[in-house]
């Protein structure tokens, strides 16, 4: 009767855990290399146009972003909803593009300086009068090198 | 003889692991920015006004209504591209389009283009900044439609996927001049 030894309960070996944190290290350098911060706290709202002729931005530290468009709901109390522009963490006026666009010149390789490029966020329904102050402040301030930034268009249809 | 340590126990390092795995998760924001690359012209003084011939230039009026006005007639937006196209290549050596002049470029050799002309973009200030992305971008797709065009026919492969010389003769050939004026009220 002996064949099969009537066995107690098999005993399950430990998991070897070790192997894990490698895994789980890998991810980890897959997002650090991909993460970029969230850049700034958006004051304005902005909804970019669509295009289909895009260019990617590559290089993000060579873009300097200004945004354009009409102050959001918890702003618009204080900043009324004409449209605005903000630099940074705040709303600025077109004759601060100059020193601004100096100053994130000034905190880049100088190497990289002629490289800088702006990245324009402005809203659909702007008009183009205070997007042609920006861009003369811009052109004053040799940031010659400019994106439109818009999102793609799926359907080939225009209106 | 050496006293033999105790093996550190690494079962943590999986914790603090996921923990920064779990923050950068959090963080990331995987969008690539997308948008119109144009360059500004520098700085110029205000008196000095270039002159160019008529024939040469390209206006393309956006009203402050949103409507488009090329060369003084109004046009739909659709037709556009195929007005510049037609504009920037000058197929047919027309008198009315741009001057062609011999240039001669790398991989293309001894070539006329239309090197003097220029797309002048105007719009009036209280035209709306999409209307005005509209037509920049029908004007960037003729210029993008035309070229690769020219590198099929050439190379048999379409731009984007020539190398970076073979590129700058196809763009050499079809330089993109859009030229966006200050505005004007009118």
């Amino acid at each position: 009767m002996g064949k099969f030894k009537k066995s107690g309960k098999t005993e399950v070996g430990e998991l070897n855990m070790s192997s894990l944190s490698d895994i789980v290290f890998m991810f980890l350098f897959f997002f650090m290399s991909v993460t970029t911060m969230k850049e700034v706290d958006l004051k304005v709202e902005v909804k970019v146009p669509q295009a289909t002729e895009l260019t990617k931005l590559e290089k993000k530290s060579l873009v300097t972003y200004i945004y354009i468009g009409k102050p959001n709901r918890q702003n618009r109390a204080r900043m009324g909803s004409e449209t605005r522009i903000q630099l940074n963490d705040k709303f600025a006026e077109v004759d601060e593009i100059q020193d601004y666009i100096a100053q994130e010149k000034g905190s880049m390789k100088e190497e990289d300086q002629p490289y800088m490029t702006v990245s324009l966020k402005i809203d659909r329904e702007t008009s183009m009068g205070i997007v042609n102050d920006v861009k003369q402040a811009l052109r004053k301030a040799y940031a010659l090198k400019i994106n439109y930034s818009a999102g793609r268009r799926d359907n080939s249809q225009m209106q | 003889m050496a006293k033999k340590l105790p093996q550190p126990n690494t079962s943590s390092t999986a914790d603090i692991a996921f923990l920064l795995l779990i923050f950068f998760l959090l963080t990331t924001t995987m969008d690539t920015d997308t948008g119109i690359t144009r360059r500004l012209p520098p700085p110029v003084d205000e008196d000095v006004e270039q002159k160019v011939e008529e024939r040469n230039t390209l206006v393309v009026l956006v009203s402050y209504d949103n409507r488009i006005m090329c060369e003084g007639e109004e046009i739909q937006l659709s037709e556009l591209k195929d007005i510049a196209k037609e504009f920037i290549d000058n197929p047919n050596n027309s008198s009315r389009l741009p001057k062609k002049v011999p240039v001669t470029i790398e991989f293309l050799g001894d070539v006329e283009i239309t090197k003097p002309h220029v797309i002048s973009l105007q719009n009036d200030r209280a035209t709306k900044y999409w209307r005005y992305m509209d037509v920049q971008n029908e004007l960037i797709a003729a210029y993008n439609e035309l070229r690769d065009e020219l590198s099929l026919r050439e190379f048999g492969k379409p731009y984007d996927e020539l190398d970076e010389p073979h590129q700058k003769a196809v763009a050499a050939y079809y330089p993109q001049k859009i030229s966006e004026a200050e505005p004007k009220t009118y």
